[in-house]
């Protein structure tokens, strides 16, 4: 990827933050991206805002990131199969499975560094140009990152999206709660495990005379399966985003 | 002495000028506002999940429903980066025809915008006539997509066709005859471009009709000038982008500064504000209509003047045309192919972002090769507007929450997505 950083923010970006803050400084499409590790997070980002040459003024969007079953496809396209359609059908991809039936071995395999990150786009309006940044969370099991809204603003609401629809705590968020989920919502609905058909379901009891949740009905149904081809028009340059190729 | 009590009240979800279904629980001191917490997510659908599982085509259809009054803005975004990704180029045509239709949008949502915004004010005639002309472009939707809102015409590749030749008229009716048949009809002999073309033409006047009820107006000037006035500095850091942005007096435009499509071939200038209240951003979004207008002029010259491809050439992006696939083998599987499990997009990650009626619209997405995307997240210009309601209405008046809902130009169909 060293080839690649011919773009000015990339090298000044190399230049500015040691290789234990930051890590692998990629330019793809175009667009900067970064790596930064968790216990330099909150300073990381103060310095790219207050920077005279980052002066990252504006933060865009923050958004979670779950890497659970990355590169998981459903159908085979290495070998024939003798297997016919049905092999298709019987995938287990996002959005084909209930709660009792999601695939533990499936997502018992690791891609990345760690389950969870959190993706941030900057934008310059000084110099024009953006950055983003991205941190893991160490642990899978209880994924807490130190909170942004100190040193941007509009950090709050997205952290709580974050926290609503991935279950990642941020630390020193000053209004933690769920921001898009119903009151009283159980898990945390864009993890990859979670099921695309839900867990309950609303309707109206006669007998009570309220609303009730009751435990999901419908049959998940996707119609396409997940297919990976590696031909030479797709091939996967995965060492862009797996975090492994430091730079 | 007793001390006085501040107490909570519930504005929303069902209210007219909560635009759609906003919850706001208000604490009050009085009729002053001590603290504004919005509820959001009561039409959260999770879009973002359910692209997750259908090929990348099968979503383009949910981008029209998040700003569900500027559809194919939300549908450019989507497109770019999926074209990114792919690193596909796509015909100059496809492009003009993007561009125009970006314009057409912001003009739907700015007639809108003005004419809700003026009825929660109390100017109820500017709603009439905004969607009166709102109308007019609705059916451009229509001649090209066959759908009044939600057009999924923004294809990977180009747009789902080319222009129509002959815009579609009124048929005569128990209701609709004589003159008045005829004065319907008026615009629509020719085709799209011609229709657009009398529009374009007779629009500036109808946005000097709507200043003049509004711009110099005791009333409207009481109601928004110095009402949720937000410094340039705040708005940089509370992620303000277009017109709220540019109302705090911040020249940004993506069109201008990040072009995309065909605006770096087009001439428009960029309205700024001063003072970053609901006048300054009535203003400029007024202004940005006129500019509007004046692209969609020069769209129309140049789509005129060019005919030719609106489609990338690669069909296993795009669909092949239809009397090709009638005796060319290759076509039939490639439509077969596209239309069942879609294309796979190399491994690896972008964002795209467009200026958007309501600011920056952009779309994070992240691909691992497969036929459908790993994870796309959607950057609402809403969303972060409405996060900070609490800064723009804290110490104002009951009455002015609703201008600033107003001036915040939100929709609960992209913050909730």
């Amino acid at each position: 990827m060293m080839a690649k950083q011919k773009n000015p923010l990339a090298s000044a970006l190399a230049d500015f933050f040691s290789s234990d803050r930051a890590q692998n400084i990629v330019v793809n499409h175009g667009q900067v991206s970064m790596d930064v590790s968790a216990e330099h997070w909150q300073d990381v980002a103060r310095e790219l805002r207050d920077e005279d040459r980052f002066s990252f003024e504006q933060m865009i969007d923050l958004c979670g990131m779950d890497y659970l079953s990355w590169g998981e496809a459903e159908w085979d396209t290495n070998s024939v199969s003798h297997s016919g359609f049905s092999r298709g059908v019987a995938g287990q991809g996002p959005g084909r499975f209930d709660w009792s039936k999601r695939p533990q071995e499936v997502f018992a395999r690791k891609s990345h560094p760690a389950r969870f990150a959190v993706v941030v786009q900057l934008l310059s309006v000084k110099h024009n140009f953006r950055l983003r940044i991205r941190c893991f969370a160490e642990d899978d099991q209880l994924p807490i990152l130190p909170s942004l809204v100190e040193v941007w603003s509009s950090a709050n609401w997205y952290e709580r999206e974050v926290f609503d629809l991935f279950g990642v705590a941020f630390e020193g968020h000053p209004d933690l709660r769920r921001l898009l989920t119903d009151y009283g919502f159980v898990g945390h609905p864009f993890r990859k495990d979670f099921p695309l058909i839900g867990n309950v379901a609303l309707s109206y009891d006669e007998d009570l005379q309220r609303v009730v949740y009751k435990p999901v009905e419908i049959e998940p149904r996707v119609l396409v399966p997940r297919v990976i081809r590696a031909d030479a028009r797709t091939q996967a340059d995965f060492s862009a985003n797996s975090g492994e190729g430091k730079k | 002495m007793s001390e006085i009590q501040t107490y909570s009240m519930n504005f929303g979800p069902q209210h007219p000028a909560a635009h759609g279904v906003l919850r706001l629980v208000l604490e009050m001191d009085g009729e002053t506002i001590v603290h504004a917490d919005p509820h959001i997510g009561l039409l959260h659908r999770g879009t973002e999940k359910l692209a997750e599982s259908k090929p990348y085509n099968q979503s383009i259809g949910y981008m029209d429903r998040l700003d569900y009054v500027s559809m194919m803005c939300n549908e450019h975004a989507y497109v770019l980066a999926i074209e990114e990704l792919l690193g596909l180029e796509i015909p100059l045509r496809a492009k003009y025809i993007r561009t125009m239709f970006d314009e057409i949008t912001r003009i739907m949502n700015h007639l809108m915008w003005v004419g809700t915004h003026g009825l929660d004010l109390g100017a109820m005639t500017l709603f009439l006539y905004a969607f009166r002309e709102r109308e007019l472009l609705i059916d451009c939707y229509e001649a090209v997509s066959g759908s009044r809102m939600h057009a999924t015409y923004y294809r990977p590749g180009g747009v789902y066709r080319d222009l129509p030749e002959q815009m579609a008229k009124f048929k005569q009716t128990k209701w609709t005859k004589g003159k008045d048949l005829t004065r319907l009809n008026e615009w629509r002999q020719g085709s799209l471009l011609d229709y657009l073309e009398a529009f374009t033409d007779d629009f500036l006047d109808r946005v000097d009709d709507y200043e003049t009820l509004l711009t110099d107006n005791r009333i409207w000037k009481q109601r928004t000038v110095g009402i949720g006035v937000v410094s340039p500095e705040r708005a940089l850091q509370l992620g303000f982008t277009g017109p709220m942005l540019r109302g705090s007096g911040i020249a940004w435009d993506l069109r201008k500064k990040q072009p995309y499509a065909a605006y770096d071939k087009v001439k428009f200038s960029v309205p700024v504000g001063k003072t970053g209240d609901c006048y300054d951003r009535y203003l400029v979004r007024i202004e940005e209509m006129r500019q509007s207008n004046s692209i969609i002029q020069q769209c129309v010259k140049w789509l005129r003047a060019n005919p030719g491809h609106v489609n990338s050439p690669d069909h296993k992006v795009t669909a092949p045309p239809r009397e090709l696939m009638k005796d060319d083998m290759e076509a039939m599987i490639h439509h077969f192919k596209l239309f069942s499990e879609g294309y796979c997009i190399p491994a690896g990650e972008t964002y795209a972002a467009i200026e958007h009626p309501k600011g920056e619209f952009g779309c994070y997405l992240v691909s691992d090769g497969a036929n459908k995307p790993f994870r796309v997240h959607l950057r609402a210009p809403g969303f972060a507007h409405l996060a900070a309601m609490q800064e723009m209405v804290e110490g104002h008046m009951l009455a002015d929450v609703v201008a600033v809902i107003g001036t915040q130009d939100i929709v609960f169909g992209e913050i909730d997505r």
